[in-house]
């Protein structure tokens, strides 16, 4: 038979054939939609309510209600008015302040300038259609039908303003020049953040790698030390360093360190650690073969650093900087602590929402923030997926040589540096320790009397470690048994690339933003889930679904590693995959797990923006306290919770190094041999 | 393709399947029979679809349509985990952090089996596979020809009545690759397990397999014993991708007779009309070299050539020829070292050969 008249003749039957689903698929399935619902529910539904607010715009429509008055003697003239006209008659209320928020109220009585609530005369109000509402003490009113009471009720109706979907938030906020100026001025101190902190830590990564300076392992645990602390903590060391009592104030020439200045310095210390391992990273894996073309080619090294450095970690070097860019614009704690008049956009979010009570315009500024945020973390994904295929490359190890002056000046360098962030925390230590700071430096601990203080106390500290230890062991199961569900199972694959978006959506979202989209959804007396607004379980989840996004990464680069064939070996043996999961999958992919979990914990102790909209006075956490004592004028107080945190994370960390090495070489002996 | 002339001897029957991925299709109308027993070899080059069938009939990437009937029964949309078969893979996917013992014995859990049966088992399989004693060693303590021995005891533990092997011998080095070879052959005729192998080593599905399904571009394009794909190839696609082969340009001028260049050739009796544009084949190994004198006694297909290069491959040399007949092409002859000598041919000289007239295929014609 001779194939070529196959081809011609045979079509391809329509139809295709269903795969009968095994009980594994069922359950695989099954765990993938849970979880899902589970991003649905804790960041999908909660930004959709935050946009669909930051659209709805409440006025007082004043046509819509009708009032008559009375002689003294209580009869009623049988002329009606409608308030609209009163308005356009008296100006009580210009038209623009007739806009207010969803909670917004306005007193009737206004509209009657000779209003005594002593007087005998009556009132009737009522709704001219069913879109009228107004209050009477605290009964709402939407009917039509007049409400006859006499002056001192009267002056209880207070007016409710109608609910509209429309761009008049954003007009509004666009026309505030205090608002819009944020924008600028966020944008200001993220840029230069981001370029003083991807120098420093491009030269840093730089001598650690390429250098045969000593110390490298010391100089590596003091970059990452930023980590571990609330961006608030620089803040504070900022203010005991060059505040107005500060010990070398006199470094700034007169230049208030409450500002922008205050804001760029602690923007470096907390970002420095994400720049220096991202681009650490980029180093690493140079190749050496092109140092060795180099020097055959007779190029001199500044021309190798330009044409073989430079290109070979400039995916590292634009990675952290988006990066950087990201976590400066989004921070809270620190332009808070130290920003002093100069406001930025994260903290313009608080202020509306906390100080104003206006939810609209947090929404309206946290859209406005997002975009930033989601353009930085689209472009660094980009930049991150081009970095990946480099890494695969086959490339020889660069064997830095050693140069006595090279090696001094990186020496220096790094010791710079590693002063900058021992001396930021070290003051806060010293301060936390001093009995009254400038005036009596005798030491004492008066100041870790936190239950004297606002902010929750040593119950605030204990919260933090419940928190954090919560978030942990649930983060770690939910976003690793995701991981794996996503990365492992067979066929749905729309539903397994829906679930991958969702896992990657966190990342792109700030802190701040997730908090108070979490109000909108959860605060919502409908929602069902309204149970766990102020509760312990809503700052675990916020926390989770917050620091998603580098967890599920870590995951799944882990689960990558893992032969893909694993799953069909199991599945041929007839074994259900569940047993594969906890017996193969789980002990291999230790390591990363370990990681997550510490990872989560650390974020969890520092985090501040995302739950200082959703704790109660039950639930205060440490970095809260910090935040709230810096608030109330005890700073001391509020550096030494800031240590009690870096101590606990520090612990925390020694803990997973023991765990990893100790624990792990009992039950990973198959790594060492061979 | 061939039918099925008894439908109790075939174990394994795949009916018309088809595999797209998107607007690729990987499988176009695929139909084979395997008898019970039988050791069956796919061979393609590499995306000729055949890892897309073997993965199907383990239920791993479901067929878009056609049916595969094992034993029987239907199994066209089982999952993997309801189907009967033991797998071994290029990677071997042993558990790493499980020992060789328990990596063996993971699919006898669960089974029914007490402690004493697994272990008992489990000796009995690193017996036979003869590594007996590294069953307390983890896999990467083992060379890679060792671990794929345990990848296949653990395949065949609890006894699958189906082995499949997708292309097993690849990671490793040759040597451990031809003593694996025969290995798993012994193996598989001990156990009589029916089994199927993907490669793309034809050496390999030469000598192990007792049918060769040989695939290109998605479609079979024979099947048969090794014997029969490489003496009697179906298409020209066959011919050249087992062995190795000259190819002409030819026209049918008679019943056993065809026109190259400028000379006829006879060869036994073919199935296409006069006039017709074919592609001649003859492999090397069966061009007969004459000496440098015409012998007073020669057949048919007899030609005077040009030994224009000889190169030494060991056994044999390879010697590419030209002919004033064959202007098109150069002839590759195989010639033993023993006729080399006897004859004493020498590079450039001008050597009269043979091309026995059984020995010269024809096909469709299509481009060189």
């Amino acid at each position: 038979m001779n194939s070529a008249n196959i081809d011609n003749t045979v079509v391809r039957p329509k139809g295709s054939v269903k795969a009968k689903l095994s009980r594994d698929d069922i359950i695989m399935r099954g765990g993938m939609i849970v979880i899902a619902l589970y991003l649905v529910i804790s960041l999908v539904f909660p930004l959709y309510s935050m946009f669909s607010k930051s659209f709805s715009t409440f006025q007082y429509d004043l046509s819509k209600f009708e009032v008559q008055v009375s002689d003294d003697a209580g009869q009623f003239s049988p002329e009606i008015t409608n308030l609209q006209n009163l308005n356009e008659g008296l100006k009580v209320i210009p038209d623009e302040e007739l806009s207010t928020g969803s909670g917004g109220r306005l007193g009737a009585t206004i509209f009657f300038p000779d209003f005594s609530f002593r007087s005998p005369v009556m009132y009737r109000i009522r709704n001219v259609d069913g879109q009228g509402r107004f209050l009477v003490g605290s009964t709402l009113m939407t009917g039509t039908d007049w409400q006859e009471m006499d002056s001192n009720t009267f002056r209880r109706v207070q007016l409710r303003p109608v609910r509209s979907t429309g761009l008049s938030n954003f007009i509004n906020y666009f026309s505030t020049p205090a608002l819009f100026k944020s924008i600028q001025n966020s944008i200001f101190i993220a840029i230069i953040s981001t370029i003083i902190t991807v120098i420093l830590a491009f030269w840093f990564a730089y001598a650690l790698n390429r250098s045969c300076m000593r110390f490298k392992g010391f100089f590596r645990l003091i970059a990452m030390a930023p980590i571990l602390v609330p961006s608030l903590l620089p803040g504070i060391a900022l203010v005991y360093l060059f505040g107005a009592q500060g010990v070398i104030k006199g470094l700034l020439f007169g230049a208030s360190i409450y500002g922008p200045i205050g804001i760029i310095i602690g923007s470096v210390f907390f970002t420095f650690p994400h720049a220096f391992l991202i681009i650490s990273t980029a180093l690493a894996i140079s190749d050496a073969r092109l140092y060795e073309a180099a020097i055959s080619l007779k190029a001199s090294p500044w021309k190798t650093f330009w044409t073989v450095t430079i290109p070979g970690a400039r995916y590292g070097i634009i990675s952290a900087a988006f990066v950087v860019f990201n976590l400066v614009i989004t921070d809270f704690g620190l332009p808070k602590v130290i920003g002093g008049q100069f406001n930025v956009l994260a903290v313009d979010i608080y202020k509306q929402v906390i100080g104003q009570q206006n939810f609209e315009m947090g929404a309206v500024v946290s859209v406005v923030l997002i975009i930033p945020a989601i353009l930085a973390f689209a472009i660094d994904r980009v930049v991150q997926s081009k970095q990946v295929a480099l890494l695969t490359a086959r490339s020889v190890p660069f064997n830095p040589k050693p140069s006595s002056r090279a090696d001094f000046i990186f020496t220096i360098y790094c010791g710079l540096v590693g002063l900058f962030i021992i001396g930021m925390l070290g003051i806060c230590q010293f301060a936390a320790l001093i009995k009254f700071w400038p005036y009596d430096l005798s030491l004492s601990l008066n100041n870790y009397q936190f239950d004297k203080m606002d902010g929750g106390g040593w119950g605030a500290y204990y919260n933090s470690i419940k928190m954090a230890l919560l978030t942990a062991l649930i983060g770690t199961c939910v976003i690793f048994f995701g991981a794996y569900l996503v990365e492992k199972s067979s066929g749905f694959k729309t539903g397994r690339a829906i679930f991958q978006m969702f896992a990657m959506l966190p990342m792109a979202i700030p802190g701040m933003v997730l908090g108070l989209a979490y109000i909108f959804f959860f605060n919502n007396p409908e929602n069902p889930l309204h149970i766990v607004y102020g509760t312990m379980a809503i700052l675990v989840i916020c926390t989770v679904t917050h620091f998603y996004t580098v967890s599920h990464l870590t995951a799944v680069t882990a689960l990558k590693q893992m032969d893909s064939e694993f799953e069909s070996v199991s599945a041929s043996l007839k074994q259900p995959t569940f047993k594969l999961f906890s017996r193969v999958t789980v002990p291999v992919c230790l390591p990363a797990i370990l990681d997550i979990a510490i990872y989560l914990f650390v974020n969890a102790m520092t985090t501040v923006s995302a739950v200082v909209f959703l704790y109660s006075p039950k639930t205060s956490l440490a970095s809260i306290a910090v935040l709230n004592m810096d608030d109330a004028g005890d700073i001391a107080p509020a550096a030494a919770m800031g240590m009690m945190i870096f101590y606990t994370n520090i612990f925390a960390r020694v803990i997973h190094l023991i765990l990893s090495k100790g624990v792990l070489r009992r039950t990973q002996a198959w790594r060492s041999s061979n | 393709m061939e039918g099925i002339k008894d439908p109790q001897s075939s174990y394994l029957s795949i009916k018309n399947l088809w595999k797209s991925f998107g607007s690729f299709t990987a499988l176009k109308d695929v139909s084979l029979d395997i008898k019970e027993g039988e050791f069956v070899c796919f061979l393609g080059p590499s995306g000729c679809g055949k890892t897309t069938l073997l993965r199907a009939i383990a239920g791993l990437d479901l067929q878009t349509s056609g049916a595969v009937v094992q034993g029987g029964k239907d199994i066209s949309n089982f999952p993997a985990s309801e189907r009967d078969y033991g797998i071994v893979f290029q990677s071997y996917a042993l558990f790493p952090n499980l020992t060789i013992e328990k990596n063996i014995a993971f699919g006898l859990e669960n089974t029914g089996r007490s402690k004493s049966e697994i272990n008992e088992r489990v000796s009995e399989l690193l017996d036979l596979i003869g590594l007996p004693d590294q069953g307390p060693k983890y896999p990467a303590q083992l060379s890679g020809g060792q671990q794929q021995r345990i990848a296949l005891a653990r395949a065949i533990a609890s006894g699958p009545g189906l082995l499949l092997l997708d292309e097993p011998l690849s990671a490793l080095d040759a040597k451990v690759r031809v003593y694996l070879r025969h290995e798993i052959k012994t193996l598989q005729q001990k156990l009589g397990v029916t089994t199927i192998m993907v490669t793309h080593d034809q050496e390999e599905a030469l000598s192990m397999a007792d049918r060769i399904v040989v695939m290109n571009e998605g479609k079979v394009e024979q099947i048969g014993t090794p014997n029969e794909v490489y003496c009697k190839p179906e298409t020209l696609f066959v011919a050249d991708f087992i062995g190795e082969m000259t190819q002409f340009r030819g026209t049918i001028s008679g019943k056993s007779l065809v026109k190259v260049g400028n000379t006829e050739l006879n060869m036994v009796e073919h199935r296409f009309s006069q006039g017709r544009e074919v592609s001649i084949t003859i492999r090397p190994e069966d061009i007969i070299p004459l000496g440098a004198k015409l012998p007073a006694k020669s057949g048919k297909n007899v030609f005077s050539a040009q030994l224009v290069e000889m190169e030494f491959l060991g056994s044999f040399w390879r010697c590419k020829l030209k002919s004033d007949e064959f202007p098109e092409a150069l002839v590759t002859a195989d010639f033993s070292v023993n006729a080399v000598r006897r004859l004493s041919i020498e590079p450039n000289q001008i050597l009269w050969i043979e091309l026995p007239s059984e020995s010269i295929l024809a096909f469709d014609f299509q481009a060189a």
